[in-house]
């Protein structure tokens, strides 16, 4: 199958007058890891969330490993089974203990067992690296352990997309590795992966390529190293040399 | 203020007796005694003894109304709350009408308005005789209509408290609205909800009195019968008050005990 694995055409977005997609295209391909730079406001969380339909495009065409996202509930749903996400701020169900929170999902959408999800659960516990806290709640955890408990939650669904919005935002800086070199064991996997980050370790080691954005469009895209040896666009230097100090 | 302190700099003994003092729930001791004074004087005076057998008459009926429609209540205005924060726009100003209608008239009224007006339409309607529905009955629905809009505020509120990045990332996650609503939202809103559903259910308790205008035979229709004869309304009347008194103060207690005990478990 050599169509890409995400196909973005056209996408644009509005919230009242404010245009935060416009005429967006990006195709991401099957083992990809493609990381999205760009000031705040500039789209890249809104364009992350649209590939999930947690955004709906007012505009445009998306198609999600061969399934175009129109306003299908079937669709949008078999979307989301096959793509994870992962939230600044970790968004885990506080009312359930962290085994419960990586097992919710497989037994009412996959329809496993308790114990088939406990045993998925238990194995990608261990895959990042807290083996431990299974039977904590998310408060009990640090903000590095509990990122990585929601990626480990996401895992558990078996996606072939993985979307990262901000990971590492919400996170101390002590925390913030455990959590990148989860990221970059799932990149060495050859995981499909669309991260919004700024970290540049990340796009250092795993990224394929890098796309930087400003207001609602994709100013240019292109392999780490270009984009930050060599950035074409005046925006995208300045934007760097903000944050690059 | 400033802060009294020994040389190492521990606040005093005499600074933390007076904390404690000021800690101490006074209010509950004083209200305590007052309902002391009152049994002691039922106890020792025939004719307090006779008007609290009498008034008692009617608790089973105040009790039993009060759980009935608190339950049903809680149903209804889980249906009503989730109805109002449906995303389906007819389900939803279905909901809202509803609520806002009950909010805008008196709970007197609305009893009035249940009983009288819309239960013997809705018998005639159905072809029965006004009296296949008993003024108790009446009285639990009036209340049941009223409580489960002012619940599904309540639970509306609660579902609103939990961020919307827990429903998305239930959704992110391949599982439906209602699953997430389910297992994600509800439970923590709950959680949330808990100390107003109390305050409710003593609220509920205390306007089970307005049944009275229907001639339910509850504590204070039972009393209002009782002084149309004797003319004890001074004892009568302090007696209905310390009924309601203790119940609900035992009522508050005991869920205080419930929401300190859920959150000492989450």
């Amino acid at each position: 199958m050599n169509q890409p694995m995400i196909l973005i055409e056209h996408v644009s977005k509005y919230f009242g007058n404010f245009r935060a997609l416009d005429q967006v295209n990006l195709s991401v391909n099957a083992g990809e890891v493609l990381m999205i730079i760009g000031p705040s406001g500039s789209g890249k969380s809104t364009l992350l969330r649209c590939i999930n339909h947690l955004e709906v495009p007012d505009a445009g065409r998306l198609v999600v490993d061969g399934i175009l996202l129109d306003n299908n509930e079937a669709h949008i749903n078999a979307v989301r089974a096959e793509v994870g996400m992962v939230f600044q701020r970790f968004e885990l169900f506080p009312h359930l203990t962290v085994l419960e929170n990586i097992c919710l999902a497989q037994q009412k959408v996959r329809r496993r067992s308790r114990s088939e999800s406990e045993a998925i659960g238990r194995a990608l516990l261990e895959k990042v690296g807290i083996p431990e806290q299974a039977h904590k709640h998310p408060a009990q955890l640090s903000g590095g352990q509990q990122q990585r408990v929601a990626i480990a939650r996401s895992l558990a669904m078996q996606p072939k997309i993985m979307l990262f919005d901000e990971p590492t935002s919400a996170l101390d800086p002590e925390m913030i590795k455990e959590v990148l070199d989860v990221m970059l064991d799932l990149a060495r996997d050859g995981m499909t992966m669309v991260v919004v980050s700024h970290e540049m370790g990340f796009a250092r080691n795993a990224a394929h390529r890098v796309a930087f954005m400003d207001q609602g469009r994709i100013v240019e895209q292109g392999p780490p190293e270009t984009i930050f040896v060599n950035p074409r666009h005046e925006r995208t230097q300045l934007f760097l040399s903000r944050i690059l100090h | 203020m400033a802060v009294e302190s020994n040389q190492l700099g521990a606040p005093s003994e005499r600074l933390l007796s007076r904390r404690r003092l000021e800690q101490f729930p006074w209010w509950l001791l004083i209200i305590l005694s007052i309902i002391l004074f009152m049994l002691v004087r039922i106890i020792v005076d025939p004719l307090y003894r006779s008007i609290f057998d009498t008034i008692q008459q009617g608790l089973v009926t105040t009790l039993s109304v009060t759980a009935i429609a608190f339950v049903f209540s809680l149903m209804f205005g889980l249906i009503l709350g989730l109805g109002r924060v449906s995303t389906n726009p007819i389900l939803r100003n279905l909901a809202i009408t509803y609520i806002e209608f009950v909010r805008g008239v008196p709970i007197l009224v609305l009893i009035f308005t249940i009983s009288f007006a819309l239960v013997p339409m809705i018998v005639r309607t159905i072809g029965l005789p006004n009296s296949a529905i008993s003024l108790t009955t009446r009285a639990i629905i009036a209340l049941v209509l009223i409580y489960g809009a002012y619940i599904a505020e309540i639970v509306r509120a609660g579902i609103e408290s939990i961020g919307p990045g827990q429903m998305e990332a239930g959704r992110s996650l391949g599982m439906t609205r209602r699953q997430t609503m389910q297992y994600v939202i509800l439970p923590q809103a709950v959680r949330n909800i808990l100390p107003a559903i109390g305050n409710d259910l003593i609220a509920l308790l205390k306007d089970s009195s307005l049944i009275s205008v229907l001639g339910v035979r509850e504590i204070t229709q039972v009393s209002r019968l009782s002084v149309s004869t004797t003319f004890r309304y001074e004892e009568t009347y302090f007696i209905l008050t310390l009924f309601y008194l203790s119940m609900t103060l035992l009522l508050s207690l005991i869920l205080q005990w419930i929401q300190h005990r859920v959150r000492v478990r989450g």
